[in-house]
């Protein structure tokens, strides 16, 4: 099986390029000792076996863990991630690491210092980001599933750009230890795979408390399986107006009326009518607390101790040096607005400004499931874009991530799954839960995704 | 014109933790070899995450409590942002607007009036790496980064600029230290650097509520320094107004061989530490019940302990303050209050006696030898020096009783042995002695006229005599009985 996914991946992979870095010897052991272990009648979970793709964010010992970053183009990590640890203790097989935006910063993958991953749909147009890679290599079938981090959406965004499907968990219920920090109060780790059954499986294996991260909480994880019944009757849909966003293309539109449609007619109750005024804020509440974390988190690429290094003369020059050279424009970018958004004079005006609407936007999330028992709507505004088409204009780029941003906010599960095509191009349906709910979104995705059989949809490639 | 000296200090203390602040890496690390204790969170590995360390977190509210702080309900850790290569995250986890303790005091004594100095907080953060700087053969200079001490819990206790002297920042320094060594969160060593010191001294006119522009002192190492620092700053500020010029806001440092602070070069960058809230880890809630279990668990205090040592002992308060100053030294002088030989002394006198031995002749052995009380409990301990005391009743005299003690502090030697070994013991029979005494009086005809016409004085010098061809073992009281019986009888 290991040796099948590697010949897929020789084979499509000089077009997709979703992977940095292809641990084939690796995985040829780990494969080897999961079949040995299956053959004398071991414990062997379901992920036994099974290849996987992480993203090149999480950190796997022995294994380069580049962020997409010519800072860390050469970094090899003394330790394992927790999930990867988890994995390892599954029986995974690890085939490599996925592409990505560099340090997980970026809509299209585009914004990788290594190279750009092409949407298996479209070459032409993008993947999505920043878990693009791992998105592509799911879609293309270089590997039964992957692992994303997601920030303001980067595992739905590609997700539903590549039709598969993306969970980004509820914050604190998979532990970040050996996440490659972005932005530390919104990261989270989660699965991309191709139907919402394996989702539930990755999710067994990967969440759960872990004392190395004291962000994460002490819940007692269910057998995710165990709620993929297809039966949603009575469940309560309320569906946000302020998601439908101004210069939303007709197609995706009606791809989201259809899919919601869909699920009222499998018997839930679907309120047309919901509105959340500060879904808009989102975006500036974001671009504040996510660059200002990130500004601080980057801070310790520094050349002195690993990574990328200049050599200079003084010292001074050497770090300024390696920072200049090692990070790409738009990480620079986002460390410049978020040490001006903390410096002094400026703090009350935009950290703590945001801090306030955060919780504004947490409190309307809380209201509104008082109410129901999922949102949802659509994953992106558009169909994937072509490659370039966004590169230019940071705020155009910001702008794919309105529908994802707010769920990061307020710390919620959400899902993305293949919701149909828009002119041969994929649309994602997100379902967003309350807080340690991955139950009813599994539940309710599972049940879309049994009705429909979008996900057995496959790209020619 | 005349000027007030105004002066606050800020101290760092190591805690003395197993582990470090925010990993499971040890803390103590004095005798390690350059970066052997460190993991990927100390060394700032992309990916990893801090996890509080709870007895930091007990030490640092102790510590407030014995400082009578108010501890806030509410805490939470920050991240301080400035590069420097000693600093592995590029930010250093600290608490910046809610400290563990605020608003509290420690008292001083000035001339026998006691002062309360202004505590205004103590809050806990983590040390950072060590560079280590070097020049190569061919003149090359570089630094080496030690992350041994990345991540130690360092204690930060911010005093108000309360102090009028040099002496009383030493004073205020001294109680600090010896308060924190009485909790036993750290070992208070400025020499090796797990206490450290910066000050904030600034003067003013005495006309006027506003004082001049604050000058920050940093290198001091020793109390001395800090002493004499806030000594030269004083005059230094008085000085330059004097003479005309206006003071400036600065750091300035103390150059020890020099003994004069000198302006530091200005940092590279203006000082703006972007706080805020540290994400990695969920804001605190102090319960209550927790503050009260902690503080139900404070040790007796230094000033505690002092006035006991008077009430039980029956000590001087003087002998009890000097005894109480640090821990270790209470604690020797109550053990030996536990021996067996303690109790076959006098007991109207015994703890007198005790006191007066370790502030005497013990301390006297501790400064010439540059040693601290618990590095001569390693040579003589409670028990010992006990035995000797007792000894010093009858076997032997105080004067040879003290070159025993110097003696048992080189060879590490029990009293006895050494009394046995050198025949020290005193002459207190009485024939032995009454033919020393008749010797004395044969080979001292003026004396003894002197004393035979009136002069009391020169019987001490008779009794002297009989010392000196004793070579101090003649018990002097018996000598004296004698001298007397026979000058007065004969």
């Amino acid at each position: 099986m290991t040796r099948a996914y590697l010949e897929r991946i020789s084979r499509v992979e000089p077009e997709v390029r979703a992977i940095i870095t292809v641990t084939d010897e690796l995985a040829l052991k780990r494969a080897q000792k999961a079949d040995k272990l299956i053959a004398s009648g071991g414990d062997a979970g379901p992920l036994i076996g099974i290849p996987v793709l992480i993203k090149d964010v999480m950190c796997t010992k022995g294994v380069r863990t580049t962020c997409g970053s010519k800072m860390l183009e050469n970094f090899v990590p003394i330790y394992d991630a927790t999930v990867v640890e988890k994995l390892n203790d599954s029986g995974a097989v690890l085939l490599g690491k996925a592409n990505m935006d560099e340090f997980a910063m970026g809509s299209s993958t585009e914004n990788s210092s290594l190279f750009p991953t092409h949407n298996p749909w479209d070459l032409s147009r993008v993947p999505g980001g920043s878990s693009g890679g791992s998105a592509a290599a799911v879609a293309a079938g270089e590997t039964v599933y992957a692992l994303g981090s997601d920030t303001g959406g980067s595992i739905r965004q590609p997700a539903g750009f590549c039709s598969v499907v993306g969970l980004k968990p509820t914050y604190g219920l998979v532990s970040r230890y050996g996440l490659v920090a972005f932005a530390s109060s919104l990261d989270q780790i989660g699965p991309l795979t191709q139907d919402v059954i394996d989702c539930a499986l990755v999710m067994n294996a990967i969440a759960g408390y872990d004392r190395r991260d004291a962000t994460s909480v002490p819940y007692d994880t269910p057998d995710y399986t165990r709620s993929l019944v297809a039966d949603i009757k009575g469940l309560r849909l309320g569906i946000p107006r302020e998601y439908f966003v101004v210069g939303m293309p007709a197609g995706v539109a009606r791809a989201m009326k259809t899919a919601i449609s869909k699920l009222e007619e499998l018997g839930a109750e679907v309120d047309w009518e919901v509105s959340l005024p500060h879904t808009p804020c989102a975006l500036a509440v974001y671009y504040i607390i996510a660059p200002s974390e990130a500004s601080a988190n980057l801070a310790r690429y520094d050349g002195v101790k690993y990574g990328f290094s200049y050599q200079a003369e003084s010292m001074w020059e050497a770090m300024e040096k390696t920072r200049e050279s090692g990070f790409g424009a738009e990480v620079k970018r986002r460390i410049m607005l978020g040490t001006y958004a903390l410096s002094a004079g400026y703090y009350d005006a935009y950290y703590l400004k945001a801090q306030k609407v955060r919780t504004l936007i947490r409190r309307e999330f809380g209201r509104a499931f008082e109410k129901y028992d999922a949102l949802i709507t659509p994953t992106s505004p558009t169909v994937p874009f072509k490659v370039g088409e966004k590169v230019d204009d940071p705020l155009q780029m910001y702008s794919s991530d309105v529908c994802t941003m707010p769920v990061n906010i307020a710390g919620l599960p959400a899902i993305s799954i293949p919701a149909g095509f828009v002119d041969g191009l994929p649309v994602g349906l997100q379902i967003i839960g309350k807080p340690f709910s991955e139950e009813t979104i599994l539940k309710i995705a599972y049940a879309y995704e049994q009705a429909t059989g979008w996900h057995k949809r496959k790209p020619n490639i | 014109m005349n000027f007030e000296t105004i002066i606050g200090l800020e101290v760092h203390a190591q805690l003395l933790t197993k582990s470090k602040m925010f990993c499971r890496c040890r803390a103590d690390y004095a005798s390690a070899p350059p970066n052997t204790h460190v993991c990927p969170v100390c060394l700032g590995m992309p990916g990893v995450l801090p996890v509080i360390n709870r007895q930091a977190v007990e030490y640092t509210i102790m510590t407030a409590l014995a400082l009578n702080c108010i501890i806030p309900e509410y805490a939470k850790f920050d991240r301080k942002n400035y590069p420097y290569p000693d600093l592995v995250k590029g930010y250093q986890i600290s608490q910046y607007d809610t400290p563990f303790g605020r608003d509290g005091w420690l008292t001083i004594e000035i001339n026998g009036t006691k002062k309360k100095m202004g505590i205004t907080r103590v809050h806990l953060e983590e040390d950072v790496a060590k560079l280590l700087h070097r020049k190569s053969a061919d003149g090359e200079v570089y630094s080496l980064v030690d992350v041994n001490r990345s991540g130690v819990p360092l204690m930060e206790i911010v005093g108000e600029p309360d102090l009028r002297s040099s002496e009383e920042a030493r004073q205020y320094l001294v109680k600090l230290r010896t308060i924190l060594q009485y909790l036993g969160v750290s070992t208070g060593n400025m020499e090796e650097g797990s206490f450290r010191c910066d000050a904030n001294i600034s003067i003013r006119p005495e006309d006027n509520p506003e004082s001049m522009a604050k000058v920050e002192v940093k290198n001091m190492n020793s109390f001395k320094a800090v002493y004499q620092a806030m000594d030269y700053e004083a005059k230094r500020q008085r000085q330059a107004v004097a003479e005309g010029w206006k003071l400036v806001q600065e750091t300035r440092g103390w150059v020890e061989e020099q003994g004069k602070t000198v302006a530091q070069r200005s940092k590279e960058y203006a000082h703006d530490y972007r706080y805020f809230p540290e994400p990695d880890l969920p804001p605190l809630t102090v319960g209550r019940e927790w503050v009260a279990e902690i503080k139900a668990r404070l040790p007796e205090l230094p000033e505690d302990r002092r006035d006991r040592f008077v009430a039980e002992y029956g000590l001087p308060l003087y002998d009890a303050s000097l005894l109480t100053g640090s821990r270790t030294m209470a604690d020797y002088f109550e053990e030996c209050t536990q021996t067996g030989a303690y109790w076959k002394l006098p007991p109207d006198t015994a703890a007198k006696e005790v006191s007066n031995w370790l502030l005497g002749e013990a301390s006297r052995i501790m400064n010439a030898s540059g040693i601290d009380v618990s590095q001569f409990r390693q040579k003589i301990n409670p028990g010992e020096l006990s035995g000797l005391i007792l000894s010093a009743h009858g076997v032997i005299n105080t004067a040879t009783a003290k070159s025993v003690l110097g003696e048992m502090f080189h060879t590490g030697k029990e009293a006895g042995e050494i009394i046995v070994r050198r025949g020290l013991s005193q002459i207190s029979d009485t024939r032995q002695l009454e033919e020393v005494v008749i010797e004395v009086i044969n080979s001292n005809a003026q004396p003894v006229a002197d004393f035979k016409s009136g002069k009391e004085t020169a019987l001490k010098f008779l009794v002297g005599q009989v010392m000196k061809a004793t070579r101090g073992q003649a018990n002097p009281a018996l000598a004296n009985e004698i001298l007397k019986k026979r000058l007065t009888e004969g």
